[in-house]
């Protein structure tokens, strides 16, 4: 069945939700669909990059996260894609940590922690869909112009003579 | 394979490239890196007439013309200052002067570059391999060690929780960094643990931060401010969930970005985040016993002295 698409700024108040519902004290116990939503929601973010480069979101899963699957599929080409990379590993970590110690006093913090890494991941790739350049400029290393190599070889033949 | 101890001996001089951030807006990172060097018997010799490594704004126009000025900054090390290995404190520089070492191993057209103005410019041109790029982590880990900072901080920043803030250029593109990712030992890319480890050995708490790499849209700071803020807003709540009374920096431009957008964030989004900012070298400087205006703290931005002062630290 296909989902509607959901916005940003839905998605980014739904965890400050999820972040409240998971408030100090709360039960451990139920802190497991927290989770699941946080994983489910990061897994909205990237559904709407990929759409947004007019591909079809996979529904395959590398290490047995579909988020992981659809990370390597929105970086494919954009190398700078990877600056969240570890964001989408690290709420697959804390979705770990949550759903296989759902008794663990840390619980409701840990979907705290997870909140936060989800709305990183909303917060960069809606600002990469704002500013593509978001991510190029310093660690992908990748030149903002490398459509203009042209003009930048005839730059550098200028300097060799 | 070098023994460890030879290691230690060879990183005991390095060549010092502090880059131009170190001497404006970054200049505790700069004072506080001096100063731990003196206590530690550590000798930095400034590279001779450094110049840019390319930053951020060369790199992205024309990629080659970055990897010959940080070629450049790479042949003084060696043949001006005679040091073969250069220490970078600022991540920009590092992951430039690394970039550029891969790129002349492993790029005939950016050798053929390189060649060509470092004769125009009347210098040796620089061949990957004549130097070793290191991070200040890498130098302190290297030489002083978790074992050596334990008994010389006899752990003084005890009761204090920090939350380890990386940034992006200390650990991608992962290409570059071939000597991280090497099993036990070694620095993480993907978990990085150097500045953990040693602020661990001078007595702090290290809370479990799950932003450690995250991007802080630290470029698009002038151009797209919301983002960077948001960005930032959030690595600084994080933080704050994880427990962290300080986050410790190591690149300027992080700690710029946090800096300046934890005033931002509240100004324009109306939400105050507390968690103090303070660059590693300055938390290891003050766990050694060196007064804070010694280590450049009353430059920051954000004001950490009275929580300093709280600590017992001054």
């Amino acid at each position: 069945m296909k989902r509607a698409m959901i916005t940003f700024a839905e998605i980014e108040t739904r965890i400050d939700e999820i972040a409240e519902l998971a408030s100090p004290g709360s039960d451990p116990a139920g802190q497991t669909p927290l989770a699941q939503e946080l994983l489910a929601l990061g897994e909205t973010v990237l559904e709407n990059w990929i759409v947004a480069r007019g591909e079809t979101p996979t529904r395959e899963t590398k290490e047995g996260f579909r988020l992981l699957a659809l990370h390597r599929q929105g970086a494919k080409g954009d190398p700078s894609f990877n600056a969240c990379r570890e964001t989408a590993r690290e709420l697959v970590y804390h979705y770990n940590l949550v759903t296989l110690e759902p008794q663990h006093p840390d619980a409701a913090k840990r979907v705290r922690l997870a909140a936060m890494v989800a709305k990183h991941l909303a917060l960069f790739v809606g600002g990469k869909l704002e500013v593509a350049g978001l991510g190029d400029f310093c660690c992908a290393a990748k030149p903002v112009r490398e459509n203009e190599s042209a003009g930048a070889q005839t730059q550098l033949a200028r300097i060799h003579n | 394979m070098v023994d460890i101890t030879d290691r230690a001996r060879k990183l005991r001089e390095v060549a010092y490239y502090p880059g131009c951030a170190l001497e404006g807006s970054g200049n505790g990172y700069d004072v506080s890196t001096r100063a731990i060097a003196y206590e530690l018997g550590l000798k930095l010799q400034d590279v001779k007439d450094w110049n840019c490594c390319g930053a951020m704004e060369v790199k992205n126009i024309d990629p080659k013309i970055q990897t010959y000025l940080s070629s450049r900054v790479l042949s003084q090390a060696v043949n001006a200052t005679k040091n073969n290995v250069v220490m970078a404190p600022c991540n920009g520089c590092y992951h430039n002067l690394k970039k550029a070492e891969y790129d002349l191993a492993h790029d005939a057209a950016s050798r053929e570059v390189v060649s060509t103005l470092s004769s125009k410019a009347g210098h040796k041109t620089y061949e990957a391999g004549q130097a070793e790029t290191i991070h200040a982590l890498d130098w302190i880990k290297d030489t002083i060690g978790e074992e050596g900072l334990r008994k010389r901080t006899k752990g003084r920043l005890a009761g204090m929780k920090i939350a380890n803030y990386y940034g992006c250029m200390y650990v991608r593109p992962r290409h570059i960094f071939p000597e991280k990712d090497k099993g036990p030992g070694s620095e993480s890319t993907s978990k990085p643990h150097f500045m953990d480890d040693l602020l661990a050995a001078s007595g702090a708490e290290n809370v479990e931060f799950p932003l450690k790499t995250a991007c802080c849209g630290g470029a698009h700071t002038l151009s797209d401010s919301d983002t960077s803020t948001k960005l930032v807003l959030n690595i600084l709540q994080a933080a704050e969930a994880s427990g962290a009374e300080v986050i410790a920096t190591e690149c300027p431009t992080c700690h710029s970005g946090l800096e300046m957008h934890q005033i931002r964030a509240e100004k324009r989004f109306g939400k105050k985040t507390t968690v103090k900012i303070l660059y590693f070298t300055q938390l290891l400087g003050l766990a050694l016993g060196i007064k804070p205006r010694k280590l450049g703290i009353q430059q920051n931005i954000s004001n950490s002295l009275e929580f300093i002062h709280e600590k017992g630290l001054t």
